[in-house]
């Protein structure tokens, strides 16, 4: 063979042919190598593959997860390569976003005798997909499998991997993982197998960072699920298939997926005091509260002047927190902009059921608070503490009010609030 | 008007609502953590699990039950976005 050939070899899936990952399982997926920006927020300097797979058993014949619509006619030449549509017993969705299952409509024309199998949570956005009720599919969960004869596939539910409905899929007899999303990356590369592509660590981090990093919690049971396993190979719906050293990805997750924080605090609340000030106002109020808080056993408090610091970091931080203090001044009826940078680069972490409160400094209006606290609840924060709003210079007195405010939120983080009784009618007025 | 009491044991709060209120509107204004998502009964990001007071929610609707069920909720589940109350609930996010 000359060099020449093992290039055209290595790089199969430029061939309209489907890729062997060994006798009975082919890749038949798509390139898309000049794709820039995927969903809005990701960068994607490689582009990316949609990663389908045909699995033969002696009983039939399984493809899971299909692709981008645009990309059907390529997935359809590859599929034909290595089947009949009328071999098609089952189609395996692992997850239902549209990069996924723009080819599924015409699949289900090519072979109507396929039946579907989702995860539980994929019912509603399946038939949101398919527009239409007439249609037969199972829900399945961990532990079910279907028998392809002498291939087996076992199904793991593993919800959040990026969406509620995500499933993986492990082809027993093979020890090879269909994953779906995790374990994925934006990584464009016609050599296909991680043993042969380019560098794309990169890409793998910065998918997790961005894809999986909000649902930590879910990758590590996911994890639960998956390390057990014996695996020669996992096949994610984007980037390389990971075949050399795959155990090594499951604890690069973990890694990912482990909090640094814990270890050094170890059981206390930490709760994050972020604060901006024009006139220094803002700045002792927030002096006020850090100091309060400090007083409550249980609880460790940091406190941090935005102006002093970049988003990324403070993003870690909150990542890792039990509960978020902002304090902004309001100018011209806002809240001022490092405050709104820092809210609006949480979507990447997991930000739900933490505990938060704003407080600030105004001079006319004063409208900064409020508008923090309804950004928190839209983040789906709790906010206990009606937070304290100061007109230009704090007095002792007002002082006081933000050591109680801190005081309070301190209790609340460690659960020692006592129950407090109000009127609905009160709020609605408030 | 009648009212009752609702408790979010999360935030240590009750809360006297006029009966017929939905639970996340109540959530929603005392800023507790039973969040909403689609708002209609849906998306099932308003799940809570009732500790007291079970008996105090509006029953389910077919479209509840059926959310709940794909949700794979446990007992004593319900959608913030849907159930009335009735009389007095004890609730924290499920």
């Amino acid at each position: 063979m000359t060099v020449k050939d093992v290039n055209k070899d290595g790089y199969a899936a430029t061939q309209a042919d489907a890729v062997a990952l060994s006798d009975r399982v082919h890749w038949i997926g798509a390139l898309d190598p000049a794709l820039r920006t995927f969903d809005i927020i990701l960068k994607t300097a490689n582009g990316t593959t949609y990663n389908s797979y045909l699995v033969r058993g002696s009983d039939g014949v399984a493809v899971i997860d299909t692709v981008k619509e645009a990309f059907s006619e390529t997935f359809f030449k590859r599929l034909e390569s290595v089947a009949d549509y009328s071999e098609i017993k089952y189609i395996v969705l692992n997850h239902l976003e549209p990069d996924h299952t723009g080819a599924l409509p015409e699949l289900m024309r090519r072979a109507p005798q396929a039946h579907l199998y989702i995860s539980q949570r994929a019912q509603t956005m399946l038939k949101a997909l398919l527009k239409q009720d007439q249609f037969e599919f199972t829900p399945v969960t961990t532990g079910d499998t279907i028998s392809l004869g002498d291939r087996t596939l076992r199904f793991l539910n593993t919800p959040y991997l990026h969406w509620p409905d995500t499933q993986c899929t492990y082809l027993e007899e093979e020890e090879i993982l269909f994953s779906g999303d995790v374990f994925g990356c934006h990584y464009c590369d016609a050599r296909l197998f991680n043993d042969r592509v380019g560098d794309f660590r990169f890409s793998f981090e910065y998918y997790y960072a961005h894809i999986m990093r909000p649902f930590r919690d879910y990758v590590l049971k996911a994890l639960k699920l998956i390390e057990p396993l014996s695996l020669k190979a996992i096949a994610p719906s984007h980037g390389p298939v990971l075949r050399d050293r795959p155990e090594q990805y499951l604890s690069h997750y973990r890694r990912l997926a482990t909090s640094a924080l814990d270890s050094e605090i170890g059981q206390e609340k930490s709760l994050l005091i972020f604060y901006i000030s024009s006139y220094g106002n803002t700045a002792r109020m927030a002096e006020a509260v850090y100091e309060a808080v400090g007083e409550i056993k249980g609880v460790r408090a940091s406190l941090y002047d935005l102006e002093g610091g970049e988003v990324a970091p403070f993003v870690d931080l909150i990542e890792e927190a039990d509960g978020l203090l902002f304090g902004t001044p309001t100018i011209n009826g806002d809240a001022v902009k490092p405050v709104w940078d820092l809210l609006s680069s949480l979507a990447v972490v997991e930000t739900r059921g933490k505990l938060a409160g704003a407080f600030g400094s105004y001079g006319w209006s004063g409208e900064a608070v409020r508008m923090v606290e309804e950004r928190l609840r839209s983040l789906k924060m709790s906010v206990p503490i009606e937070g304290v709003r100061i007109k230009l210079i704090p007095t002792d007195e007002e002082l006081k009010q933000c050591r109680d405010f801190g005081t309070s939120i301190g209790k609340a983080l460690v659960g020692e609030l006592e129950n407090r009784i109000v009127e609905m009618a009160e709020l609605q007025a408030g | 008007m009648a009212k009752a009491k609702v408790t979010f044991l999360d935030t240590g709060v009750t809360v006297n609502v006029p009966v017929g209120t939905r639970v996340i509107e109540v959530s929603e204004k005392v800023g507790a953590g039973l969040i909403y998502g689609c708002r209609e009964g849906d998306c099932g990001t308003c799940l809570m699990k009732v500790e007291e007071g079970w008996n105090n929610l509006s029953e389910p609707s077919v479209v509840e039950e059926k959310i709940l069920r794909e949700n794979m909720a446990g007992k004593h589940c319900r959608l913030a976005c849907q159930a009335q109350v009735l009389g007095d609930i004890t609730v924290k996010p499920a």
